[in-house]
């Protein structure tokens, strides 16, 4: 018994390093290498070698292995502990404690200016994942061009501070209106559309605001982009040695001046948007509009049978998480200092897109982890560049196989049946 | 006899391309009655469901729903949604729809979203907590209660409704259209795949409704023993015309009806 | 009118490469209901396994055109095509079934893996290849303004889409392969139950496409003569506007909703700007949906409650 399956696991390798061999072949096989004379073929066949040898190894490995630990499995050790969809007592516990750490983490010794960098992004990763989550999440309405409402976000706070020198914090809320009425503008007419159409839309509407920024050189700058854009200011105390005419942030507060105050700032500033995001979300999904969009998104039939407009639910959505992008957008532009085009590809709607789904759609806490799977891990590994991008697509993809309905999945209902009060059930309320 | 008539269609015709499912049904559904539409298999019955509620729009005729203040909608050139929401027209579906990932009390609490997206102001003092939506959310949590206390789901308020067996399922649909407070209950085939037992219990809760709330009940069914025992009126179709109408057991008892059940017409005795 | 019809030409033969492309996204959606995210990058890859395959042929010293031409078609179509059945293998198949943005997800992540390995194996710089089939008729009398030409591989590229749309329809409607397809398109459980071999049906879809993409990578090959690792995100955004242009899950409609694609391109270029011309081409979807909300082929959908 025990040998057969030992000879089914080598079959099965064997098999599969014969397919990566044959895959292997061209694209590993030979190489395209440019020269004067024009384009040469080179082989270097070893590495379809390797690539078979790897394949092989790993097969092996994995169906021995699942032989090995699948009485393991069995026997509940299955999951790690936080990933066994928690209840909600233990849900809200784990919540407070992240929040409790991220607030905590600047003020431990061993984080420095390096570390306090990344999980800003990561910061801005986890508030697009919230400001998604409204629309994949709840409204289950497939949004492939979220970016462009990030890029809305940050190109509107970057032309009114340059232009008009108004600062973040006048911006801020208009930018998220100006994001939210492009969502509904393109909303309007496509959010009758079924699902996919949906999807294919917001693509193309992602595709058509980035086109449109690369090109409408007198007003965006073209592919050169913006730079120069105002950074954030305590309330107005600006972050810097010192400004004429102007108290700065370090004469105000008395202390020595110190390029780290910026990031600190900017730390929680990004902190206090995500958490906002959050706080928004949660009350929210507990009101007859939440509530209204998750339905929308189990049966729109059914809900239309009980009088809620699907297209106002929808829209209202759509365009609240496109509010909630044009926030993240200001912050990203004040930050970088600097915008172009290139940072509102479509892979940063694909990035986030993931989060939401791998998160658990509609799981908060989820997406917190999702984007530190995604996001913070790939960080580390920035020196390896393009290597960065293969593990990153491969971990997509490993992840959904693993849990496909995303890390946390389970869902809170928004509310449940109080206690009984003094009255009788049975009598009829009016 | 026209003052308590609460539906009303006039020559409704429904053409699907070439075939026409419905062709010049006119008839009435009155306040305060079980009005059941029967018929064999392909008769247009679910097409005229679907045409009272606006999910399809018919080719000609008039339907006109009366409400208790007196308006008339005339429910064929209304939106979907519209006709549930203003016109108070509730249905239910022959393959059940809920929203099975939420929870039955949730569920109860959609049918309410009108009303509470008005006491929450359209979102904004609902998310700062105003208390009139608070009042306005714990009065439509008694309502629930009190529909999942007569359906008998009450220890099940919090649970997937997708989780319930399909008896279940069936009541809550119900309930859950009741929850609209409309003023016509329409049921697609509430008695399909019901056991006796809960059969009969249907029939009993329907009666409920029917006395208790004082509104009009339209409902198709194939279950002799539902449509027999509650309904005050019957309509029957065949090939999308109305062949007979009248009380169940004068229904019962027309030439016409057994000949489009049983296809044995006494003109043609021969096989 | 001269300018015209040189657009006219320019837009037929980028039109058939997408065509040839939205096919596969088309095939697939039609029979599991997914948008295939990585078919894109499996074009690219088409490009260069063709673009290898003709080094190759030098190399090896085959030069009568023709049978190079075949060789490489032939090489080209069936590693592509190895490839679309691996990541259905690997990343969707696990998938069926399951949530429906799952699969969406896992192509994402294929895709990406597919850009980056090309990128990883072949490096990141532009790729040029001389141009292969040389000649062309002057369509246009020899004094008129504007010189109007039919290359000869724009010639190639209209026949073979052609002769490749013709055995295609005769697959899907002539032969059992074509049925069962068409029959798990209509209802995989029933299908299955009626003894059609699923799994079978979906992997010789992808190897369909694929192969078709890899006929589609290797006319941009010799049509522009220049490919990179990136170009599968562009083209396959492209030809997936092309499939739901025509009606998703209608063969027809993906090849007329090629053809558009091709044709508002090409003269949005000539006549507008060229910068502008994707923008182009996803607002007329999005106005083209508007009115016909299936797409122009598509099976109008009736709802059943």
């Amino acid at each position: 018994m025990r040998d057969l399956r030992l000879t089914t696991a080598f079959r099965d390798a064997t098999a599969a390093a014969l397919l990566a061999a044959l895959l292997a072949l061209p694209m590993l096989g030979f190489q395209l290498t440019g020269t004067a004379q024009g384009l040469t073929l080179d082989t270097r066949f070893p590495w379809v070698g390797y690539a078979a040898l790897t394949v092989f190894c790993g097969r092996l490995a994995l169906s021995l292995a699942g032989q090995i630990l699948a009485p393991l499995f069995k026997a509940k050790l299955s999951l790690p502990f936080l990933l066994a969809a928690p209840p909600g007592r233990l849900r809200n516990i784990a919540g407070w404690t992240m929040v409790v750490l991220a607030i905590g983490l600047p003020l431990t010794p061993f984080t420095d200016r390096n570390l306090l960098d990344k999980a800003t992004l990561l910061l801005i990763y986890v508030m697009l994942g919230w400001g998604l989550n409204i629309v994949v999440g709840l409204a289950g309405l497939l949004d492939l061009g979220y970016v462009a409402f990030y890029a809305v976000g940050a190109y509107s706070y970057a032309l009114l501070s340059q232009n008009f020198g108004l600062s973040f914090w006048l911006c801020l809320p208009f930018a998220g209106a100006l994001a939210a009425s492009f969502g509904i503008l393109l909303g309007f007419p496509v959010l009758r559309l079924r699902g996919d159409y949906l999807a294919i839309v917001t693509l193309g509407f992602g595709e058509i605001v980035r086109v449109i920024l690369l090109n409408w050189q007198d007003v965006t700058n073209g592919p050169v982009g913006i730079s120069g854009i105002q950074r954030p200011s305590f309330f107005g105390l600006p972050f810097l040695a010192s400004q004429p005419g102007h108290t700065t942030f370090h004469e105000f507060f008395g202390i020595p001046f110190s390029t780290e105050h910026r990031i600190y700032f900017l730390y929680y500033l990004i902190l206090a948007l995500a958490l906002t995001t959050n706080i928004f979300t949660h009350r929210i999904r507990r009101l007859p509009i939440g509530r209204a969009w998750e339905a929308l998104r189990e049966d729109e039939t059914a809900c239309r049978s009980l009088g809620i407009d699907p297209t106002k639910t929808k829209l209202s959505a759509f365009a609240l998480g496109a509010m909630f992008a044009g926030f993240a957008g200001s912050f990203f532009a004040t930050r970088q200092g600097f915008i172009s085009p290139e940072s509102f590809t479509f892979i940063e709607s694909a990035i986030i897109l993931a989060i939401v789904v791998l998160g658990g759609m509609g799981s908060q806490i989820g997406i917190v982890l999702a984007a530190i799977l995604l996001v913070g891990l790939p960080e580390w590994f920035r020196e390896l560049q393009q290597y960065r991008m293969l593990a990153f697509g491969g971990a997509m993809v490993l992840i959904m196989l693993w849990r496909p309905r995303g890390l946390l999945a389970n869902r809170e209902p928004t509310l449940r049946l109080p206690p009984l009060a003094a009255e009788n059930p049975g009598e009829r309320p009016k | 006899m026209m003052t308590d008539s609460l539906l009303c269609v006039e020559h409704l015709t429904m053409r699907f391309g070439g075939l026409s499912a419905i062709n010049d049904l006119s008839f009435h559904a009155k306040k305060n009655q079980i009005t059941a539409i029967i018929g064999p298999n392909g008769a247009g019955k679910t097409t005229v469901f679907n045409c009272l509620t606006g999910f399809y729009k018919p080719n000609v005729g008039k339907i006109s729903l009366t409400s208790p203040s007196g308006r008339i909608f005339l429910l064929e050139r209304m939106e979907g949604f519209r006709i549930a929401k203003e016109a108070r027209l509730a249905r239910t579906f022959q393959n059940i729809r809920l929203f099975t990932g939420m929870s039955v009390l949730e569920n109860l609490m959609v049918a309410q979203h009108n009303l509470l997206m008005r006491a929450s102001l359209y979102s904004l003092a609902g998310l700062f907590g105003s208390s009139s939506f608070r009042r306005a959310e714990q009065r439509a949590l008694e309502l629930a209660r009190y529909w999942l206390n007569k359906i008998g789901l009450l220890d099940y308020a919090d649970q997937p409704a997708g989780s319930l067996p399909y008896g279940s399922q069936r009541r809550l649909e119900i309930a859950r259209a009741m929850c609209t407070d409309p003023v016509l209950l329409c049921l697609d085939e509430p008695a399909a795949g019901l056991n006796p037992k809960e059969s009969y219990d249907l029939n009993g809760l329907l009666l409920d409704i029917r006395s208790e709330f004082q509104i009009g009940i339209l409902l198709i069914e194939h279950d002799m023993s539902v449509v027999m025992n509650i309904s005050d009126h019957v309509v029957v179709l065949d090939h999308g015309a109305r062949i007979a109408e009248g009380s169940p057991t004068a229904v019962q008892a027309d030439p016409a009806v057994i000949h489009a059940y049983l296809g044995t017409a006494p003109e043609e005795p021969t096989c | 009118m001269d300018y015209f019809l040189q657009q006219l030409i320019n837009g037929l033969t980028l039109g058939a490469i997408y065509g040839l492309i939205a096919i596969g996204y088309t095939m697939v959606y039609g029979i599991i209901g997914m948008i295939n995210f990585a078919h894109g990058d499996i074009y690219m890859l088409g490009a260069f396994i063709s673009m290898i395959g003709f080094l190759l042929m030098g190399v090896l010293g085959i030069t009568f055109l023709p049978l190079a031409l075949l060789l490489v078609l032939l090489i080209a179509m069936v590693f592509t095509a190895l490839y679309g059945w691996t990541v259905e293998r690997l990343a969707y198949r696990p998938l069926r079934g399951s949530v429906k943005l799952a699969p969406l997800i896992s192509a994402i992540g294929m895709s990406i893996v597919l850009q980056n390995f090309a990128q990883v194996a072949q490096g990141a710089r532009v790729k040029p290849l001389p141009p292969i089939i040389k000649g062309s008729i002057q369509l246009s009398s020899a004094n008129a303004d504007y010189p109007v030409t039919l290359s000869y591989l724009q010639i190639v590229i209209m026949l073979v889409t052609i002769a490749l749309m013709l055995g295609f329809s005769w697959l899907i409607t002539r032969t059992s392969l074509g049925r069962s397809q068409r029959a798990t398109e209509q209802d995989m459980t029933m299908a299955a139950l009626l003894g059609i071999d699923v799994d079978r049906v979906v992997s010789t879809t992808f190897v369909i496409g694929a192969a078709l993409a890899a006929v589609a990578g290797l006319m941009v090959t010799l049509y522009y003569g220049v490919i990179d690792f990136y170009i599968g995100f562009v083209a396959g955004m492209k030809a997936f506007t092309a499939a739901v242009l025509g009606g998703i899950g209608s063969l027809p409609g993906a090849m007329l909703g090629g053809l558009l694609i091709g044709l508002i391109e090409a003269f949005w270029s000539a006549y507008f700007s060229i910068e502008y011309k994707d923008v182009a081409a996803f607002s007329i979807l999005i106005l083209v949906l508007l009115f016909r909300p299936t797409g122009l082929l598509g099976k109008p959908e009736v709802e059943k409650v």
